[in-house]
C-alpha cells in the first residue's frame, strides 16, 4: 500500500466521522487537504469534479470516489469510498438501538439543535470556497448568481441549471 | 386474489435483502439534485417499508449522526429489516449506480480536458453547480435569522474555515461543545 492511499484513507475516514449535517459540510476540509495540503490537484480541477458529482444522480457525497479515482486510480476510488462511507455507517448501526432509548431526553434535543449553526457555517463555507475558485471571470459569477436565484425562486430541476451553465460555458462567451 | 383478511393499510412483508438492494439502486439512479424527497416517496408511499412517523424518526437519527443523511438512512433501513447483510445491500445499492456515472463523467473530463470547448463547458457547469451550493447554503441559513446566537456561531465557523483555512476537526472539537452549551442555556 503506498503513501498516497494511506493518506487518502486517513483523510476520508476522518471526514466520515465529522460530517455532521451531511456531505457538503466536509467540502472545505476536502478542498484544503486535496488542493492545499497534498497538492493532488488544482482548485479548478476540484471545482470541476464537484460539478461533475452534482450533475450525476445519487447522494451528494459522490465527489469522494471521483477524487479518489482522480488521485490514485481504481485503488484510490475503492479506498476513498470505503473510508468515507464505512465509519459513519458503522456508527449508524451502533447508534440505531441507543437512539430509540434516548428519544425523549432533553439533552438529545440540545445536541441536535446545537449542531445546526455549525452545519450552516460549514455549508456557507463550502459555497464561499467553491465560488471563489470558480468565479474568476464575470460570466461565471453571473452563471453562479443566476443558478442560485433560479434554484431558490423557481421550481426548476437542478439538472436544467447545470445544463444551462454548461451550455453557456461551451460558447466561450465572456471567457 | 382474495380480499378476506387484507386491509388497505396492511404493510407488505419485510423486504428481502435483494429487494433492499433493488429499492435503493433505483433511488440512486433517479435521485437527481436531492435524494431525500424521493427516498420518502419510495420508503413510505410506494413500497411502504416504513410509516411516515417511522421515516421521520429514522431520518432524525441519520441527520444527527455524521455522514450523508441518505447514506445513513439506507444503512438504518437495511439493518432494521435484514441486519448487517441488509444494511450492506442497501448502501451498496444506493451508491453503485451514482459511482459508475460519476466515474464515466470523470473519464470524459480527464480525456477531453485540453479541448477548449470542453474546458469552457466544465467551467460553466462548475459555476452553475456553485450556484446550487449557494442556494442550499441560503436555504439552510434562513431558519437561523431570528437566532442571534446561532448566527454568531455560524459566522465564527465560517471565518475559521473559509477565511483562516483552519482544519475541520479541531474547529469542530471547539465549536460543537460551545454551540451545544449555548443552545442548552438559551433553551433553559
Amino acid at each position: 500500500m503506498n503513501q498516497t492511499l494511506i493518506s487518502l484513507s486517513l483523510i476520508f475516514t476522518q471526514l466520515s466521522l465529522v460530517a455532521f449535517g451531511g456531505g457538503n459540510t466536509t467540502l472545505p476540509e476536502m478542498h484544503r487537504q486535496v488542493v492545499d495540503v497534498h497538492h493532488w490537484m488544482t482548485g479548478a480541477d476540484f471545482a470541476a469534479l464537484y460539478a461533475l458529482a452534482q450533475a450525476a444522480p445519487g447522494p451528494n457525497m459522490m465527489v469522494v470516489p471521483l477524487i479518489g479515482w482522480n488521485v490514485a486510480g481504481w485503488a484510490g476510488m475503492l479506498v476513498t469510498t470505503l473510508a468515507i462511507f464505512g465509519p459513519s455507517s458503522i456508527l449508524t448501526i451502533a447508534a440505531l438501538g441507543l437512539w430509540t432509548r434516548f428519544r425523549d431526553r432533553p439533552w438529545r434535543k440540545a445536541v441536535q439543535a446545537g449542531l445546526v449553526p455549525i452545519s450552516v457555517g460549514l455549508v456557507v463555507s463550502s459555497a464561499v470556497i467553491i465560488t471563489r475558485t470558480v468565479d474568476h471571470e464575470w460570466i461565471f459569477l453571473a452563471i453562479t448568481a443566476a443558478s442560485a436565484v433560479a434554484a431558490l425562486r423557481l421550481k426548476v430541476h437542478p439538472l436544467w441549471l447545470l445544463a444551462a451553465g454548461g451550455a453557456i460555458g461551451w460558447t466561450g462567451f465572456g471567457q | 386474489m382474495t380480499d378476506i383478511g387484507t386491509t388497505i393499510d396492511s404493510r407488505p412483508e419485510a423486504p428481502s435483502t435483494a429487494a433492499l438492494f433493488r429499492g435503493f439502486l433505483m433511488l440512486g439512479l433517479t435521485g437527481f439534485g436531492g435524494v431525500l424527497p424521493l427516498a420518502r416517496h419510495m420508503l413510505v408511499e410506494e413500497r411502504r417499508w416504513l410509516s411516515a412517523a417511522e421515516f421521520t424518526e429514522l431520518l432524525g437519527l441519520c441527520q444527527f449522526l455524521p455522514g450523508g443523511n441518505i447514506i445513513n438512512l439506507s444503512v438504518a433501513v437495511g439493518l432494521r429489516f435484514r441486519g448487517i447483510p441488509g444494511a450492506l445491500a442497501a448502501i451498496v445499492g444506493l451508491i453503485a449506480a451514482p459511482t459508475a456515472i460519476v466515474l464515466a463523467l470523470g473519464m470524459i473530463y480527464t480525456r477531453y480536458r485540453t479541448e477548449p470547448h470542453v474546458v469552457h463547458m466544465f467551467a460553466g457547469l462548475a459555476a452553475a453547480a456553485a450556484g446550487l451550493l449557494v442556494s442550499m447554503a441560503v436555504k439552510l441559513a434562513l431558519p437561523l435569522r431570528r437566532k442571534p446566537l446561532g448566527i454568531a456561531i455560524a459566522v465564527i465557523v465560517l471565518a475559521a474555515i473559509a477565511l483562516l483555512h483552519l482544519p475541520l476537526v479541531p474547529t469542530m472539537l471547539v465549536m460543537a461543545p460551545v454551540s451545544i452549551f449555548v443552545t442548552l442555556k438559551a433553551g433553559a
